[in-house]
């Protein structure tokens, strides 16, 4: 069985491919938007060991 | 997943590349929406604010950790969930995933979740679905479920926790509102199952799974449908005299409890002759009903906190 360039099987893994970037896409960018969240929030403080070298 | 692995004779038995909806389908998609939505329930219903991206990703992370936690479930059972109808089709089963490749997503998927949300929120919350994760994976699927007829109903405490969480990513603790909100999904899951497992004759029979109406008969079973129904409706009702009940979800409570408590003497009543001639209407009637039962009385206590703030809805 050749495996040309339009077989099924590099549609599907391109499907697949296509699908865990979009989801490593979203991740990131919620992992953005949750620190951003975070380090805005009025109860957010640098950690005095951090603080005290700055 | 290697190309050496193509085979175009038997499809059944083929492993080949899974496609991305093979992976979404380990995770159990139609019990993750019900996981999602009671979880939700429980953040929105909670005394507290959550941020909206906050409150976002935590359900995501519940909705994931709850997905793993069926792959690794899909895993474990790939031997008999090959022997069953229902769940021939599974990916590892329809030869589309190997096991391998199921407990590496399962167990990824576990640890990362986990972590998440014990960045996103609170460690209480993360403990919560840490051991959510554990007790369906290694108590229900790896020790209770081929062990004794009663799998389903100390099992069934896995797919209550998702609204405690939920409760626990707001408030960061545990209380009487998120306990009752957890024993209402625990005490309706056997007679939702076990509605299920009558008209789902010889399945579990054929794997060997000990399902009550294998190990005690059907008889059997009937009756722990209403005792456990019985049981059921004055937790359902009780949960309306709290902080998250009022008027609205006492009417909605009296009014689902009354619908299934008829629906289980319906099924004691009857006996297999009766059941086989109507090809088990009741029984499939009381399963769906059990469906919206649980919707019900989620969705009036969303309605409750949603109406709130406009000075309608709690007592």
């Amino acid at each position: 069985m050749a495996l040309s360039r339009q077989h099924e099987l590099h549609k599907r893994r391109f499907g697949r491919n296509l699908g865990l970037g979009l989801v490593l896409a979203g991740f990131v960018a919620l992992v953005f938007g949750m620190t951003i969240v975070k380090v805005t929030n009025e109860d957010f403080s640098v950690p005095s060991s951090q603080g005290a070298g700055n | 997943m290697s190309d050496a692995s193509i085979n175009t004779t038997g499809a059944q038995t083929q492993i080949g590349d899974a496609g991305f909806g093979d992976y979404f389908a380990l995770l159990k998609p139609r019990v993750m929406s019900l996981v999602v939505f009671t979880a939700l329930v429980g953040l929105l219903a909670a005394p507290v604010g959550v941020h909206p991206v906050i409150g976002f990703a935590a359900i995501l992370f519940i909705a994931v950790g709850g997905g793993a936690s069926g792959a690794l479930n899909m895993w474990w059972d790939a031997d008999i969930d090959r022997i069953m109808k229902r769940t021939k089709g599974r990916p590892i089963p329809a030869g589309k995933i190997t096991e391998g490749e199921a407990f590496a997503f399962g167990m990824t998927l576990s640890v990362m979740s986990v972590i998440m949300l014990a960045l996103a929120s609170n460690f209480v919350a993360a403990g919560l679905l840490a051991f959510t994760i554990f007790f369906y994976v290694v108590i229900y699927s790896m020790w209770l479920k081929r062990w004794t007829p009663q799998n389903i109903v100390i099992g069934g405490a896995a797919g209550a926790f998702p609204p405690m969480i939920g409760w626990a990513v707001a408030t960061g603790g545990i209380s009487v509102e998120s306990v009752l909100m957890f024993t209402l999904i625990f005490m309706w899951t056997p007679p939702h199952f076990w509605a299920l497992c009558l008209f789902m004759k010889s399945d579990y029979e054929n794997a060997g799974v000990p399902m009550l109406t294998v190990t005690h008969g059907r008889r059997a079973t009937r009756t722990h449908i209403l005792v456990y129904t019985i049981l059921l409706a004055p937790i359902a009702v009780g949960t309306a005299f709290t902080s998250i009940g009022g008027p609205i979800y006492l009417a909605v409570a009296l009014l689902l409890n009354a619908l299934f408590l008829k629906g289980a003497w319906d099924i004691w009543r009857r006996d297999e002759v009766q059941a086989e001639a109507d090809k088990y209407r009741t029984e499939k009637k009381v399963f769906a009903l059990s469906l919206f039962y649980l919707f019900g009385h989620f969705t009036a206590i969303l309605a409750q906190s949603a109406l709130a703030p406009f000075g309608i809805g709690g007592w």
